[in-house]
C-alpha cells in the first residue's frame, strides 16, 4: 500500500509498504530517518516515541497505514520543532499540539542541516542540549525517545517536579544512567526554559 | 553456489571521524562533554541497527523451540521455494572446517548439528528481501526433534548417570574437572580454615541463591555484512572487541582475518553481553552466500536468547568470628551455572573465587567455585563478573556475624575491612590504596532521607504523593503498613583481565598541522558502548600534546587490538595506550624542536619539556616555541602497544597466584521502604562511595557509578530470566515480563567519590565501572530484611517473599 503524511513538516510518501508495518519501521527503514529507535519493538521501552499530532506514541505500536494523513515529529526534526515553536509561541506551551509545523518551515529546516562531522555546530532544542551538558546521554540509544518525551512534558507543565519528571518519562527505559543524569537534564532545560521567559 | 558480489560501496550509517576542539576544550580531570553527543540527541549517530545498504537482505535466525534434544531431520525445501527468499542456510552449508566458536573454548556450533544444547539455539538462518518474509520463511522450516532429558541444576549434571552436554571435550580444563559437565573448577586454599574455626566464638553459615540476570542492553544485536570483491566481506556490527570477534569468525568463514574487515557501528550498550558472538558470523555467512548485503536486527524477544547472561549462582558461605568481632576464617563453596556453552564461565570462576573474600582480611580460606555445563541458557560476561554473585552472599554473612558479635553492621565491617597490604586469598598483596573502611564511613555519614517523604507539602498542609510510595500510581497505599529499613555493604572487584592473559591494547596517534593549528587524531579499536572512552582519548590527548583539536576515528581492525569493553578496563588500558602513543609522538615533537630551534634557548636541552596550549614549554611555563613552527609540513604517526603489569594464572590446586591487575572498591547504603502487606519495595536513596584513583572526566565518572548501582539495584528486586526447571525453557523473554528499573523504581543515587592514586595505572586512575554493581544489590537486600526482619537468601525478593503468600 502507499502511505502519504507529514514528518517532520514535510510531506512523505511510502510506497510498497505492507500492510504489517509499523510507523517505526518506515521511517527507519524506508524515509531514511532512523533516529527513532528500535529496542523493544513491543512497547515496553519508549525509544520510539514519536509524536502522532502532537501525542508521544511508541511508533513501534502504531501501524503504518494509520498514519495517513497525519503529522509525525521524530527527534531528527526535534529541534526545529521546537524553534517554532518558540518562534510561534514565545515562552508558552503548546498542550494543545496544534503547532506542528508547516510546511515553509519545513523548507526552512532543509536549508540548515545539521553538522553531524563536527559534533559541536548543530543548533540544538533547550532539552537536547541540556541531555548533552548534564551527561543525561551515555549509549544514547533510550535518547531519542526520552528526548521526545521530555520536550512534550516542558511544553505542558514547563516547570515540573521530579516526581512530575519521573512519571512522564516513566515510559522510557534507559540502562546505562541510573535516570539521575536524565533528571539532572529535563530540570535544567526547565530553568533555562524559565530563564528565557 | 557463491554469487559473485557487485562492487561495495560504503553503506548508510558508516560511522565518520568525530572531531572536537574547537569550541569543547578540556584535559584529564575535567568534565568534558562526549564528542558524539550532538550526533547522539539529533538521532545522526548510526548505530549497528541503523546500517542500511541499497539492495540489502534481511537475515533471520531460526532457534530452536526446545532445550535439549537430537535433531533428526531439518526441511527446508517450503523455505527455499518461497518469493523473495534468496538463500535458507542450515549447518551443513558451513563453508569451512571449524564449525565452532567461543571466547576460549570452541564449542558453541554456528549453527546447530545433530543436537541442540538450549531452548534458543541457533538451527537455520534466512536471507530474504523483507524481515517479515525471512520470518514466515523460518517458520517453514521443519526441524524433528527428539527431546532429550534436560540438566537443570549441579545434582542432574553429575549423577551418575547423566547425560554429556558436550561429549568428548579437549579443552585445557578437562584435565582438572571433576565431571565432563563442570567446565572449571578453582579451588582457592590458604592457611588452615578447619584449625582457625575452631578460635571462633560464633559461627554463621548461609545458602544463598542468585538469579539470572539480563544484561538488557538497549541497542539490539545488530548489523550489516557487505560481501566484497576480494571475496571477503565487510562487516558493521556492534561489540565488545572486534578483534575477539575477527579470530572467531575469520576461521569458520574461511577466510584469512585480512579478508574479514570489521568496524565498529553504533553501540547501544553493552554491560558482557556483546563479548560474545551473536550475529556476525550468520551475516557474514548470508552475505557470502547471496552476494548481496545482509542485515540482521535482533528484535527484544530474539534478543534474550541472542547473548548470554549473568551467571545465576548457588552459594554456600560458612564465617567466624570471635568475640571480639574479629573474622577467623571463611569457606565457601560457590556453584555457577554456565548453561549450555562455555562463554566465559572459566574466568567467572577465577573472579568468584579469588574475589569471594570480598574486602575483608582474612588469613584462613578453604574457597571453591566451578561452573556447569546445563541445558540451560548459556552465561558468561556481565558487569562484575563473578565477583557480583559472592557480593551478595558475604555482604548477607557480614550482617549476620555482626548481630551474633553483637557489633555495629558497620563498624564490623570496617574492623575486617582489608588494607592496602592485606594479602588476599591468592596470596597476592594488594599494593594500592585500598580505602574500604573510609567508603564505609562516608555513605554512613550522609544524611538519612526524611521520614514519610511520600508526604508533599501544600497549601492546605500536607498531601500524599504516592508516586512516592510503594506501589506507587497503582495507589496501593498511603503509608499505612510501610516499614523503612537501612542497609549497608561493600564489595571487591578486579580490574582488567586476570589469571596472566596478554591484556594489552594498542593506539594510533598521529599529529600533524591542519589550517594554521596543531591538532591530534586517535585511532583505536576500542568498542564505545556508551561508556565515554572516546572523550577520555580526546581528553588524554589534549593533556599530552598541548593540543586543542581532537579526531578520534571510527574503531575498526585495521588498527591493533584493544582488548574489550569489559572488566572496567578500558580507561586504564587503551587509555594507557592513548598515552603511551602520545608520549612517543611528543618525543618526536621535541626532537624535531631541538632539530631545528634548540640552539636558541639552552632550555631545550636542559629543561622538562611539555606541550602545552599548542605550543612546547618547559615545566617552568617558559615558552620555547609554537607546535606550528616546530611541526610546519611534518606529520608523526605512531601505532604502540602498550601493556600494564602482567598477572598470573591461580594455581589449580591451591588458587595462590598475583592473579590480577587492581582492585576496584565501593560502597552503597540503600533506604528502602516497603509495604510490609503487600510485599512492594520502593527503594528510596541508594548512596555510593567509591574510590576512583583519579576521576579522568568527573561527569562520566557519576554516570557509570550511578548507572551500574541501577544495574544492582535491578537484580535486587526485579530482574531474573526465569528457565522452566522441568523443560529448561525461557518463560520471559521480553520487557514486558522482565523488568528492568524505570526511573520511578530508580532512587536518588548520591555519590562521594574519592581520589587515591593507584601509582602502577595511568594518571593513577583505576578502572570504576563495575564494583558499584557489586554491593548495590546487597545494601538493597540488607534494608529489605532491616524493613522486614525477613532472612531472605535469594536475589532478587519478590513480593511473595515477602508476604509469605
Amino acid at each position: 500500500m502507499r502511505v502519504n503524511f507529514t514528518v517532520n513538516g514535510r510531506q512523505q510518501e511510502a510506497d510498497d509498504v505492507w500492510e504489517g508495518e509499523s510507523l517505526l519501521y518506515v521511517l527507519r527503514e524506508r524515509m531514511g530517518l532512523p533516529g527513532s529507535k528500535n529496542a523493544c519493538e513491543q512497547g515496553e521501552c519508549g525509544s520510539c516515541t514519536v509524536r502522532l499530532d502532537g501525542v508521544p506514541v511508541c511508533s513501534c505500536l502504531v501501524a503504518a497505514g494509520q498514519v495517513e494523513g497525519r503529522e509525525v515529529v521524530t527527534v531528527e526534526g526535534l529541534a526545529d520543532y521546537a524553534r517554532h515553536r518558540e518562534d510561534a509561541h514565545p515562552g508558552g506551551g503548546c498542550a494543545s499540539g496544534a503547532c506542528g509545523t508547516a510546511l515553509d518551515a519545513a523548507k526552512r529546516w532543509q536549508a540548515k542541516p545539521a553538522d553531524g562531522q563536527s559534533g559541536e555546530a548543530a543548533e540544538l532544542s533547550p532539552v537536547q542540549q541540556a541531555f548533552i551538558d548534564a551527561g543525561a546521554v551515555q549509549c544514547g540509544f533510550c535518547t531519542p525517545g526520552l528526548l521526545i518525551a521530555a520536550d512534550e512534558l516542558l511544553e505542558s507543565h514547563p516547570s515540573p517536579s521530579d516526581q512530575d519528571i519521573r512519571e512522564a518519562l516513566s515510559g522510557n527505559l534507559c540502562r546505562c544512567t541510573g535516570y539521575e543524569k536524565i533528571l539532572d537534564a529535563v530540570r535544567l532545560a526547565a530553568a533555562r526554559q524559565e530563564e528565557t521567559v | 553456489m557463491a554469487h559473485t558480489p557487485r562492487v561495495a560501496s560504503a553503506p548508510a550509517g558508516t560511522p565518520t571521524n568525530i572531531s572536537q576542539g574547537t569550541k569543547t576544550r578540556g584535559g584529564i580531570g575535567e568534565s568534558t562533554l562526549r564528542p558524539d553527543g550532538t550526533l547522539k540527541v539529533t538521532g545522526e549517530f548510526a548505530y549497528s541497527s541503523d546500517m542500511w545498504h541499497e539492495d540489502m537482505l534481511w537475515g533471520h535466525t531460526l532457534r530452536s523451540t526446545v532445550a535439549h534434544a537430537e535433531i533428526r531431520s531439518i526441511d527446508i525445501g517450503e523455505a527455499v521455494a518461497m518469493p523473495g527468499v534468496y538463500a535458507v542456510l542450515t549447518y551443513d552449508d558451513l563453508p569451512a572446517a571449524m564449525k565452532n566458536y567461543g571466547l576460549e573454548i570452541k564449542d558453541t556450533p554456528v549453527l546447530a548439528h545433530g543436537k541442540v544444547r538450549h531452548h534458543g539455539e541457533p538451527v537455520a538462518l534466512v536471507a530474504a528481501d523483507h524481515p517479515e518474509t525471512a520470518r514466515r520463511a523460518a517458520a517453514k522450516i521443519r526441524i524433528d526433534y527428539v527431546e532429550l532429558p534436560v540438566i537443570t541444576d549441579e545434582a542432574s549434571a553429575t549423577a551418575p548417570d547423566a547425560i554429556l552436554v558436550h561429549e568428548g571435550r579437549d579443552d585445557s580444563h578437562m584435565g582438572h574437572v571433576p565431571h565432563p559437565n563442570i567446565v572449571h573448577r578453582q579451588p582457592i586454599i590458604r592457611g588452615d580454615a578447619d584449625e582457625a574455626a575452631k578460635r571462633a566464638d560464633f559461627v554463621v553459615r548461609g545458602e544463598y541463591t542468585f538469579g539470572m540476570q539480563d544484561q538488557a542492553f538497549l541497542g539490539p544485536e545488530s548489523g550489516l555484512a557487505v560481501p566484497s570483491e576480494d571475496g571477503g566481506v565487510e562487516l558493521y556490527v556492534a561489540t565488545q572487541w572486534l578483534h575477539s570477534d575477527l579470530e572467531q569468525i575469520a576461521p569458520v568463514l574461511g577466510l584469512p582475518e585480512e579478508k574479514v574487515r570489521m568496524t565498529l557501528s553504533g553501540v547501544g550498550g553493552a554491560f558482557g553481553g556483546r563479548e560474545d558472538i551473536s550475529m556476525q558470523i550468520h551475516a557474514c555467512l548470508l552475505a557470502l552466500r547471496t552476494g548481496k548485503p545482509v542485515k540482521i536486527v535482533y528484535n527484544r524477544f530474539e534478543s534474550f536468547f541472542g547473548h548470554v547472561h549473568r551467571h545465576p549462582a548457588k552459594l554456600h558461605y560458612e564465617h567466624g568470628a570471635t568475640k571480639d568481632g574479629k573474622l577467623t576464617h571463611m569457606k565457601c563453596r560457590i556453584v555457577l551455572d554456565g548453561g549450555a556453552y562455555a562463554s566465559a564461565s572459566p574466568a567467572v570462576v577465577g573472579n568468584a573465587s579469588s574475589l569471594s573474600v570480598g574486602p575483608y582480611a582474612i588469613e584462613d580460606v578453604d574457597i571453591e567455585a566451578i561452573a556447569l555445563y546445563t541445558n540451560n541458557p548459556p552465561c558468561g560476561a556481565m558487569r562484575g563478573f563473578g565477583a557480583v554473585q559472592a557480593c551478595f552472599a558475604y555482604e548477607a554473612q557480614m550482617d549476620k556475624l555482626a548481630d551474633k558479635v553483637g557489633m555495629d553492621r558497620v563498624e564490623f565491617r570496617q574492623l575486617n575491612a582489608m588494607e592496602q597490604g592485606t594479602l588476599l586469598p591468592t596470596g597476592q598483596p594488594c599494593d594500592s590504596p585500598a580505602p574500604v573502611a573510609e567508603l564505609l564511613r562516608l555513605v554512613k555519614a550522609r544524611p538519612m532521607p526524611p521520614e514519610r517523604q511520600w508526604l508533599a507539602a501544600d497549601a492546605e498542609g500536607s498531601t500524599v504523593d504516592v508516586r512516592a510510595l510503594p506501589g506507587g500510581l497503582s495507589n496501593t497505599t498511603h503509608g499505612e503498613g510501610v516499614v523503612r529499613g537501612v542497609g549497608y555493604a561493600v564489595g571487591l572487584k578486579n580490574v582488567g583481565f586476570s589469571e596472566g592473559f596478554d591484556d594489552y591494547s594498542t593506539a594510533r596517534v598521529r599529529m600533524e598541522v591542519i589550517n594554521g593549528e596543531a591538532v591530534a587524531t586517535v585511532h583505536t579499536a576500542m568498542a564505545e558502548v556508551g561508556q565515554g572512552g572516546v572523550t577520555v582519548h580526546a581528553q588524554i590527548a589534549r593533556t599530552e600534546l598541548g593540543v586543542s583539536q581532537v579526531t578520534i576515528q571510527p574503531a575498526d581492525t585495521r588498527v591493533g587490538s584493544a582488548g574489550s569493553s569489559s572488566a572496567s578496563r578500558q580507561t586504564y588500558v587503551t587509555g594507557g595506550a592513548v598515552k603511551n602513543s602520545c608520549e612517543a609522538v611528543r618525543e618526536k615533537v621535541l626532537e624535531l624542536g631541538r632539530r631545528k630551534f634548540g640552539s636558541y634557548h639552552p632550555a631545550w636541552a636542559t629543561a622538562e619539556l611539555l606541550l602545552e596550549g599548542g605550543k612546547v614549554v618547559t615545566d617552568g611555563g617558559e615558552v620555547l616555541a609554537d607546535l606550528v613552527d616546530v611541526l610546519e609540513d611534518e606529520a608523526f604517526d605512531i601505532e604502540l602497544e602498550w601493556r600494564h603489569r602482567p598477572t598470573e594464572p591461580f594455581d589449580l590446586r591451591t588458587g595462590q597466584g598475583n592473579g590480577h591487575v587492581q582492585y576496584s572498591f565501593a560502597a552503597h547504603r540503600a533506604v528502602v521502604e516497603v509495604d510490609t502487606e503487600l510485599g512492594l519495595v520502593k527503594v528510596i536513596e541508594l548512596a555510593c562511595a567509591q574510590d576512583v584513583g583519579k576521576a579522568l572526566n568527573p561527569l562520566s565518572v557519576l554516570g557509570q557509578i550511578q548507572g551500574g548501582t541501577t544495574q544492582g539495584l535491578g537484580i535486587a528486586v526485579m530482574e531474573e530470566i526465569l528457565v522452566d526447571p522441568k523443560t529448561a525453557k525461557v518463560r520471559n523473554p521480553s520487557f514486558t515480563d522482565y523488568l528492568i528499573p524505570t526511573i520511578l523504581d530508580t532512587p536518588t543515587i548520591p555519590v562521594d567519590v574519592l581520589e587515591l592514586a593507584d601509582p602502577h595505572a595511568p594518571y593513577g586512575l583505576r578502572g570504576i565501572g563495575e564494583a558499584p554493581t557489586l554491593s548495590s544489590t546487597p545494601a538493597v537486600l540488607a534494608a529489605i530484611r532491616n524493613a522486614t526482619g525477613l532472612e531472605l537468601n535469594r536475589t532478587p525478593v519478590r513480593p511473595e517473599h515477602l508476604t509469605g503468600t
